[in-house]
């Protein structure tokens, strides 16, 4: 097989970008094997429970570019203890010691602290590119260490963070030197920014491509800002509250009229729906629009302002928009692929003003749709397939009636024809997120037709172990279960737990499962780590094996027990 | 598997919504489908009303309620949140100007949790998640002066460190001045505070 010269297997390998194929390039022989580890630039790892520091560097020594995911998905929504674990300060640590060039570092989900982020911006010259996305555990000050220590960075990139602002001086630690920021996204900081220094940092990087601001940044910055950088092409503004008749405000329409290549705009933390008419010559250029953070733009303002963008591919709003306005969105927005409608009051007393007619007439108007997040009051299975018959498309399909066991309001049956329709329409859909009343029968539906789900999140679902068991069995490229409050138990659990080992993770709360349940995958799948999440300390006390087990966390690992879990996960 | 009856279930007039659709099944030869009825029976079974009130309808029926939802059923208050829904991450940040995270500790337990005041409208709404989070404590409910039930015989007193640095019991004052002058929560044992003299009820109403 190896007529050709190493190098020139590695120049092919170049062509091969998917993290897939690479993979399955390394599978082939042990040859090119070889080559391909030394040739590996990017690797991502979704969970960093899977794989050990050590044994990433010893495969891949070319690491530029590593991603990181730590805590499972439903920590998102509280489900998860603060401290359960995702570190990355111990990844940092190794690849500092060793020999790796690392460029680029993109986290999700992890617990980041200060110190990691001094020791990351300490120990590669050529860093140039950190991403986090849903991290916590630092503060503003290791973002200084960042940018201080960071010569040639080009992309600062937080998204939805938590982090403890102590306000202001970071954003002076940015050197006279560094020209070279091409992104910069702090709109997820509460605190105070140093106007000044960021408006001279903006003056000095004239790559900036991306920048996002946040909600301490004024109008009268913003406009200072869009003066010294006409280039950018994707905008977060902070606060938008001035008064329309004055000076600043007209100097903003006339700064807004030079960013001829604004394609995503987002933020509004703050807004003033009358100032909004300034920014209009923009939006007829937009490809994404992102107003969930603007509960502020309601009605017809909202309205107007989406009719003049006829070219939006991805729009996140928040559901005050209401039905009337997604008819306004599918008559203007003919190129739109993903749409995502937030709840702007989640507890309130049904006032969430979209329901299924919203979803039908942006299904119809909206041919290309092949992406949704979707909070409403209520669904109809009717509207479902009605759906599902205008967009055969959909690769994301998350849809979450607030009333979690709602039934069709109409017919008041069961959601499982409706969920039927959209998997056996969309043959492509990799993700799916249920809600509303359902029985087993929908989980028949998903296990046979929906061959490519690599996703699925239930909540409040089913009548027994047979649902489960229908998707174990029918979805074969499975990668993430994660399960609430269902009546599935150990019959379910352990009829394959072989299935385990060819998917990333399975997450399990207040199901029926019982902790010998989940001793009895342990001992079957070594090649598992099976955690149980025991917050009461009631294990402690009572090892009854029948007892129920609240939070269940399995996941496929070729490093063992983890070290770092702390007292209250049980690892079986 | 039954292609025909696949054929069917997609079969709608041209245009418009079909109610007619959603009569139709799928199923694999032998299997029972869905009945007509099913559907009314299941609805009946899990009672969920348009306002999150749970009426647990028939009850011959052994209900198969999720845990979260059977302790939100037993709550006194028809405004109940389930622990983690919807799922929305950050909703604090949406809708809200700002996010007030306080620690909170619980007397004997290993280890403290956060949470975002601002994601409540009442007390109510924070002692019940407040339960649900530490779901093994039952927490003294001063405000509808009910006795909950009490699982494992240790009943806890929600307190609170203001602005000023002092010990406070929760719900003396509105809802909203609590919100601004917390700065953490500790749900202290019941019999540790009889000696502190809080017996009595705050003055503050729970309709607030």
């Amino acid at each position: 097989m190896n007529y050709f010269p190493d190098e020139v297997l590695e120049h092919v390998f170049d062509f091969i970008t998917s993290h897939k194929d690479r993979n399955s390039v390394s599978l082939v022989c042990k040859s090119w094997y070889k080559i391909e580890r030394c040739s590996r630039q990017r690797v991502f790892i979704g969970n960093c429970y899977s794989i050990s520091p050590e044994r990433l560097i010893a495969r891949f020594p070319g690491l530029k570019s590593l991603t990181l995911k730590g805590k499972p998905h439903f920590a998102d929504f509280n489900l998860v203890p603060h401290d359960w674990g995702g570190f990355v300060y111990p990844w940092i640590k190794a690849l500092a010691k060793s020999r790796i060039g690392l460029e680029e570092l993109r986290l999700k989900r992890m617990v980041v602290s200060d110190e990691s982020l001094e020791l990351l911006s300490k120990s590669f010259v050529n860093f140039k590119s950190l991403v986090l996305v849903s991290c916590e555990g630092f503060t503003t000050d290791g973002l200084a260490a960042i940018a201080a220590n960071c010569r040639f960075l080009r992309e600062l990139d937080l998204q939805e963070n938590e982090v403890d602002d102590h306000r202001g001086h970071w954003l002076s630690c940015f050197p006279e030197s560094c020209t070279s920021l091409i992104s910069l996204n702090f709109a997820c900081l509460r605190g105070e920014v140093n106007l000044g220094a960021l408006e001279r940092l903006v003056s000095r990087s004239p790559n900036l491509k991306s920048l996002r601001l946040n909600r301490a940044v004024p109008l009268d910055t913003l406009q200072k800002l869009l003066m010294r950088a006409p280039q950018l092409v994707d905008l977060g503004i902070g606060s938008y509250v001035h008064d329309p008749f004055s000076e600043v405000y007209n100097k903003l329409k006339i700064a807004i009229q030079r960013c001829k290549s604004i394609r995503s705009l987002s933020g509004f933390l703050e807004v003033a729906p009358h100032c909004m008419s300034a920014i209009y010559p923009i939006f007829g250029n937009l490809t994404f629009l992102n107003l969930s953070y603007a509960p502020g733009l309601h009605g017809n303002k909202l309205m107007k302002l989406i009719q003049h963008c006829r070219k939006l591919q991805r729009l996140w709003i928040l559901d005050c928009i209401g039905d009337k306005g997604l008819g306004v969105v599918a008559l203007t927005c003919k190129e739109l692929q993903e749409l995502r409608v937030f709840p702007s009051d989640p507890f309130g007393a049904g006032n969430a003003a979209v329901t299924e007619e919203g979803l039908v007439l942006v299904s119809a108007g909206c041919p290309k749709l092949n992406s949704l997040l979707y909070f409403c009051q209520q669904m109809t299975n009717a509207a479902l397939i009605t759906v599902a018959k205008n967009c055969p498309n959909f690769i994301r399909f998350r849809l979450c009636i607030l009333d979690p066991i709602k039934p069709d309001p109409v017919t008041n049956q069961p959601l499982d024809e409706g969920f039927g329709a959209i998997v056996q329409s969309c043959k492509g859909l990799k993700r799916l997120s249920l809600s509303g009343l359902l029985t087993d029968q929908v989980f028949l539906y998903i296990g046979m037709y929906a061959e490519q789900l690599e996703m699925l999140s239930i909540a409040f679902a089913a009548d027994s172990d047979k649902g489960m068991l229908y998707v174990l069995n029918g979805c074969k490229k499975l990668r993430k279960l994660e399960i609430r409050d269902c009546p599935f138990g150990d019959a379910a659990l352990l009829e394959d737990v072989g299935k385990y080992e060819t998917m990333r993770s399975l997450w399990m709360s207040s199901c029926e499962v019982t902790l010998g349940g989940c001793k009895s995958v342990a001992e079957k799948m070594p090649s598992l780590n099976v955690e149980i999440i025991d917050e009461c300390e009631q294990m402690e006390f009572n090892l009854d094996d029948k007892q129920k087990v609240d939070k269940m966390y399995l996941y496929r690992t070729l490093v063992g027990h983890r070290k770092d879990a702390p007292e209250y996960v049980l690892i079986l | 598997m039954s292609s025909e009856n696949g054929k069917r279930l997609l079969e709608t007039d041209a245009g418009g919504l079909n109610f007619e659709a959603t009569e139709l099944t799928l199923g694999l030869p032998g299997e029972p489908r869905v009945t007509s009825d099913g559907g009314a029976k299941l609805g009946s079974k899990r009672g969920f009303s348009e306002t999150v009130d749970l009426k647990l309808g028939d009850n011959n029926r052994e209900v198969k309620l999720g845990h979260s939802l059977q302790e939100a059923a037993k709550s006194p208050v028809s405004k109940t949140q389930v622990v983690g829904w919807p799922p929305v991450r950050g909703f604090a940040k949406r809708g809200k100007k700002s996010c007030k995270y306080v620690k909170v500790a619980v007397d004997g337990a290993p280890y403290l949790r956060k949470v975002d005041l601002e994601i409540y409208n009442s007390y109510q709404q924070l002692l019940t998640s407040l339960e649900d989070m530490f779901s093994c404590f039952t927490i003294r409910n001063y405000l509808n002066e009910k006795k909950i039930e009490q699982v494992n015989g240790i009943e806890y007193m929600p307190t609170y460190e203001d602005k000023d640095g002092d010990w406070m019991l929760v719900g003396d004052v509105p809802w909203q001045m609590f919100v601004e002058s917390c700065k953490r929560l500790r749900l202290m044992k019941s019999s540790e505070a009889v000696g502190l003299g809080l017996t009595t009820g705050p003055k503050y109403s729970s309709t607030n």
